[in-house]
């Protein structure tokens, strides 16, 4: 019998206050795709990291191909074959493909000709349509995650880990990096892959782990379990099933934008005209393929960058020119696309986090001091509140799971009692039972009149939190779609631009859709 | 649990610096082997019980040291490399004791308002620097160093219209201050007939200001968001660009106190003797004790300490008191090595104290430790 690819046996990882990782024990084959699942801070990003060498374990041992190995960085872990895609990608932006790929490997295949002709090889091989000579910046998010396949593949990899590599995709890229994924298993590599969208590990996975609290609970194979099941045997009992919801929607908006422009480096406009409006008790989904547009309408909104034109009412409040910290004390809520730029300070202990973007509010502040015990007794409520798994208040955001640390912003976000809320991806990299908790916290923030921007690469979230969808594409707004009738493929096809000939798959009934808000209100948002 | 962890914290702060002096010990033996110098002697001179005349001088090289050192650490909280505190201190020791000497106000109050105007001056010169960063985007070391040679030229070619013309000796002074304006010491140290600094009280006023400001204010949360992630602040509310101004101001206001010590209690004139130098050594201080108002306390007196204790070298055992500089540079090199170690080895050590803990309770199940 053949020696499984990798096999990792009893391993544990402490850090101070938590097990991250008891007794981990589980084996992978050669030539397949092994899912590993589990809920936040499961302990899944932790075991990967041992696997690549980023840490050590306290016990435990890791053979691969049947040797014992001892990793003690990276550069062990390459050369055993073993590579890496982190969730967060690390590519530099002003280089181009080639010199992302041989940056570090320079002994490989040297800097010019050769090395480009290997990439050229391997992205051929592989299918993964990648040109040595492309500038980085120029290109979409799953070109960039092929990128840094290759640059793994490159690099000699028979092994594959990846962590959340689907989190920031749209359907198509998904379904494109699948079919990636099944061309590197016919090849005889090994795919290690994390997510928390049990549709998809159940279509593209040949085994399945399911690691809960630390510790492997079953290895199963996914044609004998629903993703019901699967995600039971995370949580260890049944899932809260998401209620249907009734609109809420009212009459009065909240959020309105007119004429919103924002001029690029280039000819082209970053936001061309962007008209939009918001009521109370309304959510506005906007979907589309990430680098539209999408980070630079919020920024705009939030006073982070100063638009060329148009303007922006909060209720009858004009704030386009407003500060940041005016608008947030005004009642806009915030949830960043990038949680670790924008939205912590990992080195900053947790409940000086909990009061980040609100220091200057109750219970955090009294006057000009800081209120310590007021914003300590609001952390502990918080992460209490949003379920966020960690042993104090006092450890530093660095130490939560990148799920957790979504949750905290979440709930930091919605304990200030927001009028308007404006939300990118507020569930990416959250496990299914937090998903369906923070949906609910949202419907039920929506029913008291919170008005939400819902930016998502996740169509079922937008579909089924929105009262009402638009497309960004190069920075302009589409009209408006139905969730209750567009399908994933529409709102898919309205991204890439696809439907450009094909108006027809606009929903032009909408009117019909809010019976509170009636057809005047509209008017304002297809205004010109 | 929180007080014992406090207490574990404090200890391991300790082993940091501890360590960094110890290295220094060594490389510095190792030194003066190498050149053939007796080492034995050189450190029974360096730590023989200073006498109460040094004492004093120890103290009182430290109060100035400890205001250079607060000036550096506001900058570094916030990311910010004020490298200008040299020139800053020396401007505005310049032009209090320019106004001093007139004595146009009585007393105390030509005192206050002389603090005021080198505050001021010294806010106004890193101010400038502030200021180019702001809106051009000039980088503060750059800005700071430029402004240091400025200051030099500007005080040299100041101090030469001013000089007070009775003074008989080639060494220029301004005019010498008003005896009812000199700030009298204490005379706390017994065996000795000189003074502790009276402003040693406007070290630790600073010293307490800063720690307040920087940990009880929002003010202060704002500066170090901003130090720890400035994307983050932004999006928190944080104005950077006022604070990156504000801070340079700050730092540039306890910088203008640097000299103040000096001018009142000892010097009471600003002359080509007055003490350099100061700036550089409150970069060091700052970084050997982490920014930290009680550390840096603890980084000043070592500081002054080295320099006191070093004087005698030459005479005593025929080498050259630039010793001590070697000393104070592995300080520096090595503490900055140290802390990051000792940091390691704080998180073995509780990681090892969790996994005792867990294994005594074999009741609850893991990450459950983790329960809210
Ligand atoms: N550097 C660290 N210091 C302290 N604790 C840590 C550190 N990294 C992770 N942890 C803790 O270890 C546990 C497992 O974290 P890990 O990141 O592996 O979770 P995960 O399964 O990847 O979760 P997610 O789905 O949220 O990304 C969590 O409780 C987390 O708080
Ligand atoms: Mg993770």
């Amino acid at each position: 019998m053949v020696a499984p690819a990798v096999e990792l046996q009893g391993i544990t990882k402490r850090f101070p206050g938590v097990v991250a990782n008891k007794d981990v024990t589980f084996s992978v084959q050669r030539g397949t795709v092994h899912a590993i699942v589990g809920e936040n801070g499961a302990g899944k990003s932790t075991l990967m990291k041992i696997l690549y060498g980023v840490l050590r374990a306290d016990e435990g041992t890791v053979k691969v191909d049947g040797q014992l190995l001892a990793l003690h960085s990276p550069s062990d872990a390459i050369d055993a074959g073993i590579g890496m895609v982190f969730q967060h990608f690390m590519l530099a932006d002003n280089l181009t493909v080639l010199e992302n790929v041989v940056l570090g490997a320079e002994k490989r295949h040297g800097i010019g000709d050769r090395a480009r002709a290997e990439i050229e090889r391997i992205s051929a091989d592989y299918g993964l349509n990648v040109h040595a000579d492309h500038l980085v910046a120029d290109l979409g998010v799953g070109i960039r995650q092929r990128v840094e396949i290759l640059k793994v593949l490159y690099r000699g990899a028979k092994i594959l880990i990846l962590d959340e590599p689907t989190a920031v995709l749209v359907p198509q890229e998904v379904d494109e990096l699948f079919d990636n994924l099944r061309e590197l298993k016919s090849e005889g590599l090994t795919v290690i892959f994390i997510s928390h969208k049990l549709d998809e590990v159940l279509s593209v996975a040949d085994s399945i782990t399911v690691i809960r609290r630390g510790t492997t609970v079953a290895t199963v194979d996914p044609k004998s379990v629903t993703s019901r099941q699967l995600a039971e045997l995370m949580v260890g009992s049944e899932l809260p099933s998401a209620s249907t919801d009734v609109s809420t929607v009212t009459d009065r908006p909240l959020l309105a934008i007119t004429g919103l422009t924002l001029a690029g480096a280039g000819v082209r406009d970053v936001l061309h005209d962007i008209t939009l409006t918001i009521h109370a008790g309304e959510v506005l989904g906007v979907a589309g393929v990430e680098g539209n547009g999408q980070a630079e309408l919020v920024e705009a909104i939030m006073g982070m960058r100063e638009p060329t034109a148009g303007r922006i009412l909060l209720a009858d409040q004009d704030i386009s020119d407003w500060h940041t910290r005016e608008i947030r004390e005004a009642g806009v809520g915030y949830i960043p696309e990038d949680r670790h730029r924008h939205a912590l300070l990992l080195d900053a202990p947790l409940w000086e986090n909990t009061m980040l973007g609100h220091q200057t509010q109750s219970p955090n502040a009294k006057g000009v001091w800081v209120d310590a015990a007021g914003a300590k007794a609001g952390a502990e409520r918080i992460l209490a509140e949003y379920d966020v798994r960690t042993p104090s208040i006092y450890v530093t955001a660095n130490s939560l799971s990148g799920g957790n640390q979504q949750k905290l912003i979440i709930g930091r976000e919605m304990s200030y009692t927001p009028r308007v809320l404006v939300a990118a991806h507020p569930t990416r990299g959250v496990d299914v039972g937090a998903q369906a908790a923070i949906w609910d916290h949202i419907r039920r923030a929506r029913r008291e009149g919170l008005a939400v921007l819902l930016i998502s690469a996740d169509l079922d979230e937008l579909i089924g939190l929105s009262d009402t969808i638009r497309v960004i594409l190069r920075g302009q707004l589409s009209d408006e779609f139905d969730p209750d009738v567009v399908t994933a493929q529409d709102l898919g096809a309205a991204m890439t631009g696809a439907d450009q000939r094909d108006p027809g798959t606009v929903a032009d009934d909408l009117g019909t859709r809010h019976t509170e808000a009636g057809p005047e209100t509209h008017g304002v948002e297809e205004g010109q | 649990m929180k007080a014992t962890l406090d207490l574990r914290r404090v200890g391991l702060g300790l082993l940091a610096p501890v360590l960094a002096i110890l290295v220094a010990f060594v490389v510095t033996s190792t030194v003066l082997l190498l050149a053939g110098d007796p080492v034995v002697e050189v450190w029974t001179q360096l730590l023989t019980v200073p006498r109460p005349r040094l004492v004093v001088a120890i103290i009182n090289g430290a109060s100035v040291y400890y205001l250079s050192a607060i000036a550096v650490a506001i900058g570094f909280r916030m990311n910010l490399f004020n490298i200008g505190v040299d020139g800053q201190y020396r401007i505005a020791a310049f032009a209090a004791a320019v106004f001093a000497g007139q004595g146009w106000l009585p007393g105390p109050l030509n005192i206050f308002v002389s603090l005021l105007i080198a505050v001021v001056v010294g806010a106004a010169w890193a101010g400038i620097a502030g200021w180019l960063k702001v809106t051009r985007g000039v980088s503060e070391v750059i800005s700071t160093i430029m402004l240091n040679a400025i200051a030099t030229g500007l005080v040299s070619f100041l101090l030469f219209r001013v000089a007070d013309s009775t003074a008989g000796s080639n060494v220029t002074n301004t005019k010498t201050i008003p005896a009812s304006s000199q700030v009298p010491g204490f005379a706390l140290v017994p065996g000795t007939p000189n003074k502790i600094y009276g402003f040693i009280l406007l070290a630790a006023l600073v010293g307490v200001a800063y720690w307040v400001i920087l940990n009880k204010t929002r003010f202060g949360y704002d500066l170090r968001a901003t130090g720890r992630s400035e994307t983050a602040a932004v999006a928190s509310g944080v104005n950077v660009k006022r604070m990156v101004l504000t801070a340079m101001v700050l730092s540039g206001a306890a910088a203008g106190l640097v000299g103040m010590p000096l001018l009142f209690g000892q010097d009471y004139s600003y002359g080509t003797t007055f003490q350099p130098g100061l700036g550089f050594a409150g970069i060091a201080i700052a970084l050997l004790g982490r920014n930290h108002p009680v550390g840096i306390a603890f980084g000043a007196l070592l500081w002054s300490y080295l320099d006191q204790q070093s004087n005698g070298l030459q005479i005593t055992v025929g080498v050259s008191s630039e010793l001590v500089y070697i000393i104070q540079g592995v300080i520096v090199l090595a503490v900055v090595i140290a802390y990051e170690v000792v940091r390691r080895a704080g998180l073995r050590m509780e990681q090892r104290r969790v996994a005792r803990q867990l294994s005594e309770e074999p009741g609850s199940p893991t990450p459950e430790g983790a329960t809210v």
